[in-house]
């Protein structure tokens, strides 16, 4: 076995000295300069730097990370993400290219920046490495940062990068590229004359993007990619080298444990990292007071998100609901607070037309392991899935033929989507115009915010008046969870008020 | 014949127990291997257990039937109740697994070759038992032993899932996130519930020769994008026993893939998005993708044929409606609603034609020819395109029901489709269990001592097909419909494992040394 793993270190890697002797040679490791501006991170660092300095990178760098994290999570465009993050990073992690010095890669100015993006990227990737969720989002992140970067390049550096790094691409001939050239052109959007573009090659599984979008030529399993979508694909080498990169790293980070001056550091950096996806914490939802049982779904129901009103609409239609929609809901319904028991009965109830024999054999059990009652692992399993958040429902959502989860606002056509709205009692045509032009531009929280605003004017105006409002806070709206709970709060102040 | 105790005990047995299916297999089973002549005890065990299944009433208890004579008997017996097959009884399962599961064959199509590996000893197998429990994480080293637990469990059906690095029965004692899926085929599943809203012959469950088309069509532009476009060449299509298909792609390269590049495959064929609500589903751009381009070509003439004929679609208002809604000039649609409302029994057919008649004639002033042929390709393609399940293809873990299995609503064996013969397909005519084992006793009954006295037996267990005589001995699924199915099944496996044998020469040479390392310590 350990023979074994001998066999599988990289040649390049590989001691050259016998490994007996490996602990008493003086290390030698590869001075890194940094010609481009870009960075592989193929190789690790080795320098010495001070305990401080580790620290500082990797809070700067951790700020950029989590600002770009919260950027895509709150579906920001990419240029409004651009104009978000060029300050900061400006700021925490400056990286110039070679023309903005005189002395070009030589300066010391762009040495220092490139030894801190450097030497921060792979802190992170000792504090990241530990678990598979941490993992997958610092890769997610890093491959922004890079993507970010990457374009902003200077595009005479950028073909250098490229250059330098070696891809085993394989250029398409003349002679080739006029047989396929009705093709190409049908294939690639925006492309009028298949001469236009210098061609490339590569196994499919490169260029997963340009697959699923279904905008590149396809033969015998090799894309045809013109050189300007080679975004897309150093961007998929970029992060398949990270994920691996980080895999090995977590191997490796056992042995760290006995460093007692950079584990605590690491540590404290990969809870800093604070998850955005909890944005909603356990219980959040829940209303004090509120008396939610199965049978008190339907009056509630106008409180409910335009989603998951128009679940409930559907369920109580068709008195039926498919996979993902009971999903969807059930997990909505978990978290305002409603038990497991009254939650089955709920769907006991609204699923008319089957015996009881059915329902208990194709859906109860789907039932309970949305509240993490069964399946799995007992213990790792916990209160099963938390509710799902808008940013959750809006990307990973695609509803097929015959569902009705997702969000309206980007899963309905528009005149759909009206046409829900209106029947759900919002008829302003300034405000339907808003949501129109909204929509349009796929900034559908703000659509679903502009709605819950409307439809909570007056509530939400006494509120402001009398000071509740700063127990009932007014941000954006990213989780129908929130939703819900603003809107029971805020008709329930209207209501008191007009009592008393 | 050494069968006199060993199968003399069983009959008895199965009456007094017939809560639980499970325990006298097993005994059979354990005893036949455990004997030399277990061919002809299988072979009598499963006689009986026809018997016992279908006389209750006159079953005498007292001997066994010579195997040639009462077989016209049991075959009128067999055939009167399997009519509507709506049940599969336990009983008529196991003997169906004892005799034609082709076992072997599943075995060398998963494990890639002939010496057990962990191809198949780390695969997951998904039982679904008869009282309805589902057991994950089943795991099997050999065909033998595949077939010993599956005889011994007696499932409904069960489900293939992916290759895991570790043996999946040792997850409880591996750490979380430990075991971890590394291959499986990629697969696609093919549904004709999903194609609801435009079949009007059928609905739920139920399908005929005319909705089936759906399907053939789904497997025609699926299958030529796999091998055209990504190059693949094994594709298996079985048939999922009721009303769908599904495709195995069984080439390496699709095995190792990723689930993001499974996602990205799933993307590339999917073009119906959107659910009820969201008006027109196929808003494609223009120039067409060659994908796209070629499947209109292929599904053109299903159009005309399927939608406009067969299932006569646009015939009724609301769908015709519908159809006025996916087309782009409102002068066109006024002029085609007046006449259609005018004329409220036209068919499909005319009505397509109309679109084109009434554009000719120039009355809508604001006519856009080419918005309009392209609207009425996206029309063609949102009525024929597959729509498949995509949730299906995207995961390496999620596990499909095995070929060859029996779909426990209709009796049907899930067989494959010969993919160069798919228009002829006819899942109606697909055998059904109970058919199948009367095909066995009637061949038997016309072959008197045609193999009957050395006993032929379920398949997994013959080391070999052929006699040491020379003559071969017939297995039991040669007597039946089956055959022609099973014989295609080993002609693609055979086709992957010749691959495989050449792919494989070169990755083989590494675990070799370390293999010999081993032996070292």
């Amino acid at each position: 076995m350990i023979r074994q793993e001998f066999q599988r270190v990289d040649p390049k890697r590989r001691a050259i000295l016998s490994h007996k002797k490996k602990q008493f040679a003086a290390p030698a490791f590869k001075q890194q300069d940094y010609p481009h501006r870009l960075n592989f991170y193929e190789t690790p660092p080795t320098a010495e730097i001070t305990l401080e300095q580790f620290e500082q990178w990797a809070i700067d760098r951790l700020k950029i990370l989590a600002e770009i994290e919260a950027c895509s999570y709150r579906n920001k465009t990419p240029a409004e993400t651009t104009a978000h993050i060029t300050p900061l990073l400006q700021k925490f992690l400056p990286l110039s290219s070679n023309t903005s010095s005189r002395d070009g890669a030589e300066d010391p100015r762009l040495k220092n920046e490139r030894q801190k993006d450097h030497y921060s990227h792979f802190i992170l990737r000792l504090a990241f490495s530990a678990t598979e969720d941490l993992r997958r989002r610092f890769a997610r992140a890093e491959t922004m940062l890079f993507r970010f970067r990457f374009q902003a390049d200077d595009s005479r550096e950028r073909r250098a990068f490229i250059d330098g790094l070696s891809l085993d691409w394989e250029s398409v001939s003349d002679e080739e590229r006029r047989e396929v050239a009705e093709h190409l052109v049908a294939a690639t959007p925006g492309l009028r004359r298949s001469d236009e573009e210098t061609w490339y090659k590569v196994d499919w599984e490169k260029v997963p993007e340009l697959i699923e979008r279904r905008t590149v030529f396809l033969s015998r399993g090799k894309a045809y990619v013109p050189e300007r979508e080679q975004l897309s694909m150093i961007i998929a080498e970029f992060t398949t080298r990270l994920e691996r990169a980080l895999e090995l790293t977590s191997r490796a980070l056992p042995r760290l444990d006995e460093d007692d001056r950079l584990s605590p550091i690491l540590n404290h950096l990969s809870k800093n990292f604070g998850s955005a996806e909890s944005v909603y914490s356990e219980g959040e939802g829940f209303v004090d007071g509120a008396p939610i049982t199965a049978s008190s779904i339907d009056p509630l129901s106008q409180h409910f998100p335009l989603c998951m009103r128009s679940l409930h609409m559907t369920l109580r239609k068709n008195n039926h609901l498919k996979h993902f929609g009971r999903l969807q809901y059930s997990l909505f319904l978990k978290g305002i607070g409603l038990s497991l028991e009254e939650c089955i009965l709920f769907w006991r109830q609204s699923f008319k037309g089957f015996t009881d024999d059915e329902f208990n054999s194709r859906y109860k059990y789907n039932i309970r392991h949305v509240y993490g009652d069964v399946g799995g692992d007992v213990n790792r399993r916990g209160r099963g899935y938390p509710p799902y958040s808008c940013q959750k429902i809006l990307q990973d959502s695609n509803p097929g033929v015959g569902q009705t989860h997702g969000c309206p606002y980007r899963h309905f056509s528009v005149d759909n989507l009206i046409g829900l709205l209106q029947s759900t009692g919002v008829n302003d045509r300034d405000l339907l115009r808003g949501v129109r032009e909204d929509v349009e531009k796929t900034r559908y929280h703000i659509a679903c915010n502009r709605v819950f605003e409307y439809t909570h004017k007056a509530e939400i105006k006494k509120a402001k008046e009398d000071g509740s409002a700063s127990e009932i806070d007014l941000d954006t709206i990213v989780h129908p969870n929130t939703y819900f709970k603003r809107s029971y709060l805020l008709k329930q102040v209207g209501k008191s008020q007009r009592n008393a | 014949m050494p069968h006199s105790v060993a199968s003399g005990g069983s009959p008895a047995s199965h009456k007094d127990e017939e809560l639980l299916p499970d325990a006298p297999p097993t005994e059979n089973t354990a005893d036949a291997s455990e004997l030399n002549g277990e061919d002809n005890i299988a072979k009598k065990t499963a006689g009986v257990k026809l018997e016992d299944l279908f006389n209750d009433e006159d079953d005498d208890d007292n001997e066994f039937p010579a195997s040639s004579a009462p077989t016209d008997v049991k075959m009128e017996n067999t055939t009167a109740p399997a009519q509507p097959p709506v049940e599969v009884d336990t009983e008529t399962m196991l003997a169906f697994y004892q005799r034609l599961f082709p076992f072997r064959y599943l075995f060398q199509w998963l494990n890639h070759g002939i010496v057990p590996s962990p191809d198949f000893g780390n695969r997951e197998f998904a039982l679904t038992l008869q009282n309805d429990a589902y057991l994950r994480y089943q795991s099997y080293t050999t065909a033998d032993l595949f077939r010993k637990d599956i005889l011994k469990m007696n499932p409904s059906r069960f489900e293939i899932g992916p290759v895991y690095n570790r043996n999946p029965r040792d997850r409880k004692t591996l750490g979380s996130g430990q075991l971890k899926p590394l291959s499986k085929e990629l697969v696609f599943d093919i549904d004709l519930t999903d194609y609801d809203d435009i079949r009007s012959c059928c609905t739920k469950a139920n399908i005929c020769e005319k909705c089936w088309a759906f399907v053939t069509m789904a497997i025609k532009v699926v299958d030529a994008a796999l091998r055209e476009d990504f190059g693949f060449q094994h594709i298996l299509w079985v048939y999922s026993g009721r009303r769908g298909a599904h495709a195995w792609v069984c080439d390496p390269r699709a095995r190792n893939l990723p689930d993001d590049r499974r996602r990205a495959i799933a993307g590339y064929l999917d073009l119906i998005r959107g659910g009820t609500q969201s008006g027109k589903r196929v808003n494609l751009k223009r120039p067409l993708h060659p994908h796209m381009n070629r499947s209109l070509e292929i599904l053109k003439p299903y159009f005309a044929q399927t939608t406009l004929i067969d299932q006569d679609t646009f015939q009724s208002s609301e769908q015709a409606q519908r159809l006025l809604s996916l087309l782009p000039d409102k002068g066109l649609n006024d002029s085609l609603r007046k006449k259609w409302d005018s004329a409220p029994n036209r068919s499909s057919t005319s009505k397509w034609a109309d679109i084109d008649a009434l554009a000719k004639t120039g009355k809508s002033s604001t006519l856009n020819t080419t918005s309009l042929r392209d609207a009425k390709q996206d029309i063609v393609l949102e009525y024929t395109y597959p729509r498949l399940d995509s949730e299906v293809s995207k995961k390496m873990i999620h596990l499909l029901k095995s070929p060859f299995v029996i779909h426990p609503g209709t009796g049907r064996v899930c067989v494959p489709i010969d993919i160069r013969n798919v228009e002829n397909f006819d899942p109606l005519s697909t055998p059904t269990v109970s058919q199948l084992l009367s095909e066995i006793d009637a061949w038997d009954a016309e072959h008197p001592g045609g193999g009957t006295a050395e006993g032929p037996e379920g398949e997994g267990s013959v080391p070999d097909g052929s006699d040491a005589r020379g003559s071969r001995r017939l297995q039991d699924y040669e007597k039946t419909s089956l055959k022609p199915y099973i014989d295609y099944f080993r002609s693609f496996i055979a086709g992957l494992l010749k691959e495989e044998r050449t792919g494989k020469r070169e990755r083989n040479d590494e675990p070799a040394e370390v293999k010999t390392e081993s032996m070292e310590f």
